[in-house]
């Protein structure tokens, strides 16, 4: 089969690759971009640990083919913090035990990440339902809604502090 | 995966000519229901035509003082118009119901339409199932059932709709609007676009070879308390037992749709008729036919329950 010429934006720089139709974006990502904060749990769009950003959205790119994320402007975990330089979503995880193995944490904090966009101040019933499409089979989800509703705490304290 | 072709089709007649030319062909849009059918080879197209750029994404009023719903809307955006927030609240809270945000992001109006059953049977490929292979046999029936259809179900497949919003639609009269490859179009009422199993399960829909869908209308609001509740196994990750869409007037009439219990969204006149009567002789109408299985004869209570706490916060 014929592979097709993909270009898209990851975590702020350019790529472009090949690849065939039937590659899922999460695939790609990892394999050929060796981006692999994103996770495989379940491959089957049930579990949130493939969570990504693309263009803005929250979505679980083993349910996108590659050639349809052309043109996209994609933010994977990697593009949210540094081991050195924590995203506030990355400290909170780590103060409040938002996660126990880790696997789901990335697909976790990057569907946090877009959440607290669309929605600065939620409540713990906002984060519940927002976070819904996300599983944990450690945590029993209690410290991760500690943990993002402690990060939005944060970052309105920090907007706060500099108006 | 089975490997397949690609294209991005330009034009919705140009789509349309393309599927209808080979039968193993699919349109793909969000691809939430798709791409797992496609993993699990349950579907196995040669060919995919890419649709989402198409253009057919507004919402926009229409002339008759309803609204024009574009198939390409997705969930989320559909759920948060303010229109559709303010006189169409039963539909927003439908899809809200269903899925998680990422798929909502992704999941378009008329792919939630024509999504496919999650009876588990549908999704083993080692279990005959006449839905996925014509004449094969039905494995649900005799087989776990709790899930199942309990009305309008055939000896061929008691496998029921799986989708929130497409309940909220029969509720709310909505209209399906389509382009055929000859460059035709029609409008078919929500009623008529979903099928009843009967012989021929693996036909779901009145869709023609190479058929688009291109927008779903809603007639003017008409007001009223609209609810949509739904009862599940979880709050998440779930799909409905039961789900009861409802616009209910003050005078006790109303359009009441259900869900988790048919092939299609259950919507009966005569038992609408009943309405101002209460929930038992409504449910009783509704549910006339049924025949549910020793699994989920707890439908047909739950039916009659779930509409009367609807009724209940109605009045409320």
């Amino acid at each position: 089969m014929s592979k097709m010429h993909i270009k898209l934006t990851v975590n702020g720089k350019p790529v472009e690759l090949l690849a065939e139709p039937r590659e899922l974006l999460i695939h790609v990502l990892r394999e050929e971009l060796s981006i692999t904060g994103p996770h495989i749990g379940c491959e089957t769009t049930h579990c949130g640990a493939c969570t990504i950003d693309m263009d803005g959205r929250s979505i679980k790119s083993c349910t996108v083919f590659a050639a349809q994320a052309n043109g996209a402007n994609v933010t994977t975990i990697e593009g949210l913090g540094t081991p050195d330089g924590l995203h506030v979503l990355q400290t909170m995880f780590k103060e409040h035990h938002g996660l126990q193995c880790g696997f789901c944490t990335p697909g976790m904090i990057t569907r946090a990440y877009r959440l607290l966009q669309e929605n600065p101040d939620p409540t713990e019933e906002e984060v519940r339902f927002g976070m819904s499409g996300n599983l944990c089979r450690c945590t029993g989800y209690q410290n991760i809604v500690k943990a993002i509703l402690a990060a939005a705490a944060e970052l309105n304290a920090v907007k706060e502090a500099a108006q | 995966m089975r490997a397949f072709t690609y294209e991005r089709a330009s034009s919705v007649e140009a789509a349309a000519k393309a599927a209808a030319s080979n039968s193993q062909a699919r349109f793909i849009a969000g691809g939430t229901n798709l791409l797992d059918l496609m993993k699990l080879e349950i579907e196995t197209p040669t060919h995919l035509i890419d649709i989402n750029g198409l253009g057919v994404d507004k919402i926009e009023g229409t002339q008759e003082g309803g609204v024009r719903i574009g198939a390409l809307v997705r969930n989320t955006d559909l759920a948060a118009h303010e229109t559709i927030r303010r006189d169409y609240g039963l539909l927003s809270r439908a899809l809200l119901a269903g899925a998680s945000g990422q798929l909502r992001n992704k999941a378009t109006t008329a792919g939630n339409l024509l999504q496919r059953t999650r009876c588990p049977y549908f999704y083993d490929t080692n279990q005959p199932c006449n839905k996925r292979q014509q004449g094969s046999g039905c494995s649900a029936i005799g087989g776990f059932t709790r899930q199942h259809a309990v009305v309008g179900t055939s000896d061929a497949c008691i496998a029921t709709h799986p989708s929130d919003m497409a309940v909220a639609m029969r509720a709310l009269d909505a209209v399906v609007e389509t382009v055929k490859a000859d460059g035709s179009r029609r409008s078919v009422p929500i009623e008529d676009f979903h099928r009843l199993p009967g012989d021929t399960p693996h036909i779901e829909t009145v869709l023609e070879a190479g058929e688009v869908v291109t927008a779903v209308t809603l007639p003017p609001p008409v007001g009223g308390k609209q609810i949509y509740r739904k009862v599940r196994d979880r709050a998440s990750y779930a799909f409905a037992l039961v789900s009861v869409g409802a616009v209910i007037q003050s005078d006790g009439t109303g359009q009441v749709a259900v869900g988790g219990i048919a092939h299609k969204p259950w919507r009966i006149a005569t038992a609408e008729a009943e309405l101002p009567r209460g929930a038992k002789s409504t449910a009783d109408a509704l549910l006339a036919d049924a025949r549910p299985t020793e699994q989920n004869r707890f439908k047909i209570d739950l039916v009659r329950r779930t509409l009367g706490a609807v009724l209940t916060e109605a009045r409320g």
